[in-house]
């Protein structure tokens, strides 16, 4: 699965290219999971800056280092397959190389897979670009006894070929001499190039004798010829402007005529690539048993398979919470009220309003976002490794029948997953979905995997009123939800969102073992994902829903919330709650965490154990299960809708999402309680 | 579509029979004879390593979901969609196995 965890981006975007005017601008590119993050990473050390595309929802990185007296500014491309515009990474890629001419584009290539690999290279190859291959994985592939000759495959390819091992620092001074050497003298090297299959050559040559004199820099006819055979739209369509009118009835009349230029194409790379391989490339036959192929046989398997992978997604969760909970636990017990005294004493001359602020509003929002941060940071740490190891593709692999019921497939797995933990990095993560439209039914979608946020308030209200039953309830909860999110998701794929699945094409990388740095690199961009945006409005919330409730009078019963919440009362008692409930619920639409402490608020409760003595005499079970229900489908909270209306690009489809879980929310509420009324749970 | 299955030019040889990649075993194996479904979804597969003559091997075909196919040295998942639309060459007598 192409690097899906890096979904965050900083709040800036990069620096100007200004900053860099003096360097030599690198571009790394490479297909997914070959490493090329990895090499980004060895080049430019700490030297990074992280932020998106311009206008994208695609991150890049931009790195700095030295190659002897040069100064290089590497920018990481993203992963693509191959430069056709397939996909908003494919066009980024190429765009980047044609119009700002880097002066040495860096193909990261994976020796243990130099076929496929190489076919990038023979795109970038065709964009005339000085060039220089990196072969990482060196190590992977002397182990699969592939034996590769870099100085044999370097004469054949016409461009410098540099073994590397990653992972473990081999190969950097190597690859950043022979970046050196292309960017100071370019002419010195001859690549070859990959022609089109021959029954297409004729077709090329005329496609690009009509595009000649119109194609504008920094394109070229014979590329962008090429393109359109492959069938790129975004070109087509482009020429469709440059040419005149006979010229286009023309060319539209051989892109007819030829449909199947598409296939020559590719195998004219891959002719030019199987050149190269006999070369250099030494393969023992037939292919040995590898592990990947062992574990593969357990995994994929329609039954054991999905036993595993129910086995790894329980120790997931087991692990979150056995090593989060307590971590968690602590910093609510002892550091934050710690803070909140220390806080209070250090304002202890100020007015009783500003130590208020300071005590519940600023140190009680700040420790609702920091004690969540563990919990969160262990859970994305576990995806990073299934993510990193490779089991996900294989999860996204098993699961891909399932997500067919909700109009999705197995690429969509991964994202939601991520909503277990925060809404806000689900929604980003839909990123690797391919097709816009189920990247849309994703991002609609994740608000109903109940967050962790969420499950603190279902577990704390459940305790309080089911006793031993408290554990049922609350996975019977999840398991409802999930059960909403499958019949939402079939509803929508069928009506609104009805339309093409796009096609379930995915690569199962090799079985590795995870890196610390790529697990960490998960972990942290996914908590800080958290911690930025929803952290900083939560805050901001708390600060607001502290105000709400103490104003205008000391007394919470006459405070603004209080209002509000009395105005919607009547809907409420449909669902057997007061405005107490009502006001919680609200709170909870700027942050699924604020409930809890609402409910405080507003039943007297000062310490959690005085919160659930006042709260089990004053609500009904009926009421508390239907205010659970309507905590788990509620509409998502602030951050989640901020990050739907950036990834969705505009207020439409956040405002639908949203009616519709709050529609459902109300809907599911009263039907529980009149439920429950009916089956003579105590009123 | 691509027109590759109208060409007369492509006829498999003698002794060769088509058929759809869904329709092989676990185990079989066979080279691409054309891509149908688009110039898109051709130029995909194709970075993948699946173009025209490319030799192919069924990893996993269970009844239902995705196949895993092994390309170029790539594991690649397909869902059985476009599997279908995947024409391979096989020895006749290798032809239909078990599977979709």
């Amino acid at each position: 699965m192409p690097v899906p965890v890096r979904a965050a981006e900083a709040r800036a975007g990069p620096r100007r290219s200004g900053d860099w005017t003096s360097h030599v601008l690198v571009a790394l590119a490479g297909q997914p999971n070959v490493g090329k993050s990895t090499v980004f990473n060895l080049l430019t050390g700490g030297a990074q800056h992280v932020g998106n595309w311009p206008g994208k929802t695609v991150e890049r990185a931009d790195g700095t280092c030295r190659s002897g007296s040069l100064r290089l500014h590497v920018v990481d491309l993203p992963g693509t397959y191959s430069l056709t515009a397939a996909s908003e990474e494919e066009r980024i890629a190429r765009d980047f190389i044609l119009q700002q001419h880097p002066a040495v584009v860096v193909v990261i290539a994976d020796a243990t897979a130099l076929e496929r690999s190489l076919y990038l290279a023979a795109e970038v190859a065709l964009l005339d670009v000085p060039v220089v291959l990196g072969l990482n994985m060196m190590d992977a592939a002397e182990a699969q006894d592939i034996q590769i000759e870099p100085r044999v495959l370097e004469a054949a390819l016409g461009v410098p070929v540099v073994p590397l091992v990653a992972v473990r620092g081999q190969g950097r001074s190597e690859l950043l001499a022979a970046i050196g050497q292309v960017a100071g003298d370019p002419d010195r090297f001859h690549p070859t190039r990959p022609a089109i299959g021959a029954p297409h050559r004729e077709v090329l040559a005329t496609l690009q004798r009509l595009l000649a004199r119109h194609v504008p820099p920094p394109y070229k006819p014979a590329w962008v010829a090429l393109k359109m055979l492959e069938g790129d739209d975004e070109l087509t369509d482009a020429a469709k402007g440059w040419l005149g009118r006979d010229d286009w009835d023309e060319a539209q009349r051989l892109l007819m005529a030829h449909e199947d230029a598409v296939l020559d194409a590719a195998e004219g790379r891959y002719e030019w690539i199987e050149r190269m391989m006999r070369a250099a490339v030494m393969r023992p036959r037939p292919g040995p048993i590898t592990i990947t192929d062992r574990l593969d046989r357990l995994a994929t398997h329609p039954l054991w398979g999905r036993l595993l992978l129910a086995a790894v997604l329980a120790a997931v969760f087991t692990a979150t919470f056995t090593l989060g909970s307590p971590l968690q636990q602590w910093l609510d017990r002892s550091v934050i009220p710690a803070m909140g005294a220390a806080m209070g004493d250090a304002l202890g001359s100020a007015p009783p309003w500003l130590r208020d602020l300071a005590v519940e509003g600023i140190i009680g929002g700040a420790g609702r976002v920091v004690t969540l941060v563990p919990v969160l940071f262990v859970f994305f740490a576990a995806i990073g490794v299934l993510e990193d190891s490779g089991y996900l593709a294989r999860a996204a692999f098993l699961l891909d029948g399932f997500m067919h019921r909700i109009g999705l497939h197995g690429r969509s797995f991964f994202p939601l997953f991520l909503g277990f933990g925060c809404n806000v990095p689900a929604v980003l993560a839909a990123r690797v979905v391919e097709s816009n439209r189920d990247r849309l039914l994703t991002i609609l979608l994740a608000p109903l995997v109940p967050c962790t946020g969420r499950l603190v308030v279902v577990v704390f209200v459940s305790a309080v009123f089911f006793g031993g039953w408290a554990a049922l309830v609350a996975s019977a909860l999840v398991v409802a939800n999930l059960v909403v999110l499958t019949a939402v998701g079939a509803a929508l794929s069928r009506s609104v969102l009805r339309g093409e699945r796009a096609a379930f094409i995915m690569v199962l990388p090799l079985y590795h073992r995870p890196t610390l740095r790529s697990v960490a690199h998960a972990a942290v961009v996914n908590t800080w994902a958290f911690v930025c945006r929803a952290g900083t409005i939560i805050l901001a919330a708390s600060v607001a829903v502290w105000a709400l409730s103490s104003y205008p009078g000391a007394d919470p019963e006459h405070s603004m919330l209080a209002t509000l919440s009395r105005v919607v009362e009547p809907l409420g008692q449909l669902m057997g709650m007061d405005w107490r409930l009502l006001a919680a619920t609200l709170s909870g639409f700027v942050a699924k965490e604020n409930v809890i402490a609402t409910l405080g608020v507003l039943y007297g409760g000062e310490a959690h154990a005085g919160l659930d003595a006042a709260l089990a005499v004053a609500v009904s079970p009926a009421s508390a299960l239907a205010f659970l229900v309507v905590q788990m489908l509620f509409i998502p909270c602030v951050s989640t809708i901020a990050a739907m209306r950036q990834e969705t690009g505009g207020w439409h489809w956040p405002l639908v999402g949203t009616g519709l879980l709050l529609a459902l929310a109300l809907a599911a509420g009263v039907a529980v309680y009149q439920g429950a009324h009916l089956l003579g749970m105590v009123a | 579509m691509v027109r590759r299955c109208f060409d007369p030019g492509r006829e498999p040889a003698a002794g060769v029979g088509v058929v759809s990649l869904v329709h092989l075993a676990a185990g079989a194996s066979g080279a691409v004879h054309l891509l149908q479904g688009g110039r898109m979804l051709a130029s995909r597969l194709a970075a993948l390593g699946l173009s025209a003559g490319a030799e192919v091997t069924v990893v996993r075909n269970d009844r239902s979901g995705p196949l895993i196919v092994l390309v170029r040295g790539t594991r690649v998942a397909l869902g059985r969609g476009e599997a279908s639309k995947i024409l391979v060459e096989v020895a006749a007598d290798a032809g239909a196995g078990s599977g979709g």
